[in-house]
């Protein structure tokens, strides 16, 4: 099978499907292959904060203040993914009062609206923090939705006509002497959405330009066509709370360092985080020390977090780039910004550019540059809008506000499933059948896990990113059956049966960080539901061997 | 439960406030339970305490005794056999399959009618809300007409507001599983429920009370069962019996199923389901009626937060001047009373022999933090890897070492020390909070609970009469 396309873009991260939007309203064709779900690399995997710049805006004044600008555009273009909780960087007794009067200074000089308070002035917006607290400076940080974001720039492309293609992997980059132009992908069960057990095919895409936009996996995919991207993968752990200690995000004023960051996100608060170098983006430790540091040393701006639940711990791995020759030693150096790498200009190989660097806020603003990039080399004028044309589900927020009662949600199931669906609320909730909760701890109702399915077929994890269903305290151990169950009559019995499978053993994954206190009973809890009053450990279904239900039990008393 | 006795006057050395009994049974589950009631076969004086509603809500009500056997080997057709190759250690092979039997003829009088399986050795294998099939001992009566050794073909009923069990998928996992007949699944609305997120209780209550609900948006009502039989009636094809969750009425269940029946001319069955569970606090229920006739006391709601040892040390061991600390010398003595937290006055409950059944990881009788693994109230010693990142294997379905987190016991089951000493000469432990086996993967947490109950029950009273 083989297709052609005008614009390739690989990875369907924030940056991939950014681009893949821009170029796409810009009128281009566009194909996006991705090799997992939307999100599944770094995008999927980072602590939710919508940086107000203030964290850069001592060290780095250019990002602090590309920071701030697309701060305020996502409030505008992506209303339904982003909580306006403000941010607090908090000076305890040992951090400089130097370093603390160059991050006011910082942030005017970036202007990053921002405000002193008194030790007892931040305690009052934020009663946990530490009582040793000397004083804060108030920024407008947030946290905003990943996997929302993304799949809304998924979806809004694919409304321009683009083709989006997940379980997508790139298994070869074309390259006929010094043109690159195009890749070989193997879709995991055929082109188009999920579909369990379908049987794999190998798709030839061939494109006029192609942006290798991987991140963290950039150098495998250059390498593919024998250029070298040294990208230099960093890893960090976050850690999930299972309520939110802070409505607001917590920074330590302090110049750098690990675990120094608490955002509250939807349910939970996230811990965050560590920097580590690894070699390989897919295959690195994920060590206990990292989650015990991030609690430990956060417990010391908010107390309470040493006694805390926690629910899960996942890793994320930044795709950090440094020119050569740079050599920089601690990853926490290396440079947050993004580098544009024309392999044309660098290698002597038209038709690909490689994206590293950079990080989730400014994502749109690195897509505008890159596709300018494109249209330059396709002699395309055609500007940007991404800026100002909102997302879908972001059009008419304010008229969403104000009929918030119907749909026969009771709130707060009402209210979560506005926020998540923005203006498509009514398009998706408005139905004749019955629309019961399925997930309990995030208020998703069938009618929504429903029209997740229609997104993205057989794939209960691109259902989670879509919903959040699964996603709470009991981390799909009382829903991803549900869930599961879903799929069926559309898909057979079989499929919905692996799709289970698959979505429990991806919420195991993360909970194993966190497994002990609450986690390690509520683990207890689901392994006694899924294995003692389901059997779903030892299911007959899935063993090979036939079962002589004639030796057993038949009810008859003889 | 809510049951709650007049306190009994009481001696000893704080008479005024102090409780006294024989045996003191900490713990209102089925191990619990099963505990208080054996020791109440002898004339002694038993009390139990528990805390928070038992882990029952939970349970899908089976009996399950061992389906299969620590390596895997199974579903077992019978459990009994496989008893006496468990390795040492597990809790069946320290009470022995003898008393295993006994606990659960013991069982079988208590329950009467409302459970059956004891005709035979062999498992029943019964349909899961998740479609599949798992081997059990005993099951409630209102599911003995599912079963899956039985060939009869079945309609499955799901309802579409009641998401946990969808029909026509189960239906589909059977048919993948294998079973003997044809099953057919539909979903329906189910009369009378006017919201999307009704509670279980909710539809049982109104098939029990026979509420009169409107069908087809018409003003005349009829009652739930009839209404309820009449929207099945039209989809049944000649199958001679009928799946439904598990939420056909509470107390008089077996009213609410005979009238389902007779309705549709067909054999009823529930399908057990996940919590909260009508079959679980059925059991609960049916446990503490017997309790309540059996003449011990129960105090809910209360826990157990303190315990002091006897001063003057173990009476229960022969006082033998010239012996030489033995392994079976308690490490810490005799308990000479608990502390129970009654709405924050700390009472002194005394007994002369103590059975600890407050359950494992999921009913907090065992817990965890970021350091290591304890038993809250004694403090007894649990084993368990000293790494945390050593509690889990990384496949969910894999031999999970947290699953068998719990004290390790001897053959009287009181609890061991590290140097394998017992640590208190008059605690014995029963149920989840003993180690050393993994009840969901074996499916034998219920079998376990009646045998450990009942042989702590059994033990603590002899004790006591001696």
């Amino acid at each position: 099978m083989a297709t052609d396309t005008e614009v390739l873009v690989l990875g369907g991260g924030s940056t991939g499907c950014g681009i893949a939007r821009d170029l796409a309203m810009r009128g281009l064709e566009v194909t996006l292959v991705e090799r997992g779900n939307l999100t599944d690399g770094t995008t999927g995997r980072m602590h939710g904060l919508l940086h107000s710049g203030g964290r850069y805006a001592v060290s780095d004044q250019a990002s602090a203040t590309e920071c701030i600008e697309e701060n305020e555009i996502l409030r505008d273009i992506a209303g339904h993914c982003v909580e306006e909780t403000g941010g607090l960087f908090v000076q305890l007794p040992d951090d400089s009062d130097d370093y603390f009067r160059e991050k006011l200074e910082g942030c005017r000089d970036c202007n990053i609206p921002a405000r002193v308070l008194s030790g007892r002035e931040a305690r009052e917006i934020e009663p946990y923090l530490t009582p040793d607290i000397e004083r804060a400076i108030e920024v407008p940080d947030g946290a905003v939705d990943p996997f929302r974001l993304c799949v809304a720039n998924a979806v809004d492309a694919e409304a321009h006509g683009a083709r989006i293609e997940t379980h997508a992997e790139v298994i070869d980059l074309l390259r006929d002497g010094a043109d690159v132009y195009g890749v070989d992908v193997r879709h995991d069960s055929g082109p188009g959405k999920r579909r369990h057990a379908a049987p794999g095919s190998t798709e030839e895409i061939t494109a006029e330009y192609v942006v290798n936009a991987t991140g963290a996996w950039a150098g495998q995919i250059a390498a593919m066509a024998d250029l070298e991207v040294a990208v230099r993968p960093s890893k960090g752990v976050m850690t999930i709370m299972n309520v939110r200690q802070v409505d607001t995000v917590i920074n330590r004023c302090r110049p750098k360092g690990d675990a120094d960051i608490v955002v509250p996100h939807e349910t939970t608060a996230i811990l965050g985080t560590t920097d580590e170098e690894v070699s390989d983006p897919d295959d690195y430790p994920e060590a206990q020390w990292e989650v015990d540091q991030v609690i430990d040393t956060l417990a010391d701006l908010v107390p309470i977090l040493e006694e805390a639940r926690t629910i899960r711990s996942f890793w994320g791995v930044r795709p950090l780039y440094e020119p050569p020759g740079t050599a920089t030693q601690d990853p926490t150096d290396i440079t947050r910004d993004f580098f544009l790498l024309d392999h044309a200009e660098r290698d002597g190989v038209s038709g690909l550019s490689s994206i590293v660097g950079g990080k989730f806020t400014t994502y749109r603003a690195m897509a505008e540059e890159i596709s300018d990039h494109v249209c330059g080399k396709l002699g395309v004028d055609a500007t940007c809008a991404t800026a100002e044309e909102p997302l879908p589900g972001s059009e008419n927020l304010a008229v969403l506000e104000d009929g918030m009662d119907e749909f026969g949600l009771r709130s707060p199931v009402a209210r979560r499933s506005k926020q998540r669906l923005g203006s498509r609320a009514s398009d998706v909730l408005e139905t004749d059948d019955a629309n019961p909760v399925l997930c309990a701890c995030e208020g998703v109702t069938r009618a929504e896990v429903r029209d997740a399915i229609q997104q993205s077929g057989t794939d209960l994890n691109a259902v989670r990113i879509r919903t959040r269903a699964s996603m709470g305290n009991c981390q799909g151990g009382f829903c991803s059956q549900l869930l599961a169950t879903e799929l069926h009559p559309e898909y057979d019995e079989a499929t919905a049966r692996s799709a289970l499978d698959e979505l429990f053993q991806e919420r195991w994954k993360g909970q194993r960080h966190a497994l002990w206190g609450e986690q390690l009973s509520q683990a207890m809890v689901t392994y006694a539901l899924h294995a003692t009053t389901m059997n779903r450990d030892r299911d007959p279904a899935a063993s090979d061997g036939s079962l002589e239900y004639g030796a057993f039990d038949d009810g008859e008393v003889r | 439960m809510g049951r709650s006795s007049t306190e009994p006057s009481t001696t000893g050395r704080c008479a005024e406030v102090a409780i006294s009994d024989d045996v003191l049974v900490i713990g209102g589950g089925l191990a619990g339970a099963m505990a208080a009631l054996a020791a109440a076969e002898r004339d002694v004086r038993v009390r139990l305490v528990t805390y928070k509603q038992s882990t029952l809500r939970q349970a899908s009500g089976l009996i399950d005794v061992l389906g299969y056997a620590p390596d895997g080997d199974g579903p077992l057709v019978d459990p009994f056999e496989a008893l006496e190759g468990l390795p040492t250690g597990h809790p069946y092979e320290r009470v022995g399959s003898e008393a295993v039997r006994e606990a659960l003829a013991f069982f079988d009088e208590v329950a009467g009618d409302a459970y059956v399986g004891d005709h035979t050795d062999a498992n029943a294998l019964v349909p899961t809300h998740g479609g599949t099939v798992k081997p059990t001992a005993r099951y409630p009566t209102a599911t003995a007409a599912g079963l899956a050794s039985d060939n009869r073909d079945a309609l499955l009923v799901g309802f579409e507001t009641l998401p946990d069990f969808d029909g026509p998928l189960a239906a589909s996992h059977l048919a993948a599983a294998g079973v003997p007949f044809d099953a057919r699944g539909v979903t329906l609305s189910f009369p009378g429920i006017e919201r999307d997120d009704a509670k279980v209780t909710r539809y049982a209550h109104l098939l029990e009370r026979d509420e009169a609900v409107s069908v087809d948006d018409s003003a005349a009502t009829v009652g739930a069962r009839d209404a309820l039989a009449e929207s099945v009636d039209e989809h049944l094809e000649g199958e001679p019996r009928v799946g439904f969750p598990a939420i056909l009425g509470d107390e008089r269940a077996d009213e609410v199923r005979t009238a389902l029946g007779e309705g549709l001319g067909v054999d009823v069955f529930e399908v057990p389901m996940g919590p909260p569970s009508l079959p679980g606090m059925r059991l609960s229920d049916l446990l503490y009626d017997a309790l309540e006739d059996a003449g011990v006391r129960v105090t809910s709601g209360v826990p157990v937060v303190d315990y002091e040892v006897d001063p003057r040390g173990s009476s229960d061991t022969p006082a033998d001047p010239s012996a030489a600390k033995t392994s079976d010398d308690p490490a810490r003595g005799r308990i000479d009373h608990v502390v129970v937290d009654r709405n924050g006055a700390e009472v002194p409950h005394r007994a002369d022999q103590y059975v600890l059944a407050t359950g494992g990881l999921v009913g907090k009788g065992v817990r965890s933090d970021r350091e290591g693994v304890r038993e809250p109230i004694f403090d007894c010693h649990v084993p368990h890897p000293e790494d945390r990142y050593d509690w889990f294997v990384d496949g969910v379905f894999g031999d999970q070492p947290y699953a068998r987190f719990g004290l390790d016991v001897d053959r009287e089951l009181r609890p061991l020390e590290t140097d394998s000493r017992p640590t208190f000469s008059n605690l014995r432990a029963a149920g989840a909070v003993l180690g050393g086996y993994d009840f969901a993967a074996e499916k034998s947490g219920s079998g376990v609970s009646l045998a450990t109950g009942y042989v702590a029950g059994r033990r603590a009273s002899t004790a006591v009469i001696r």
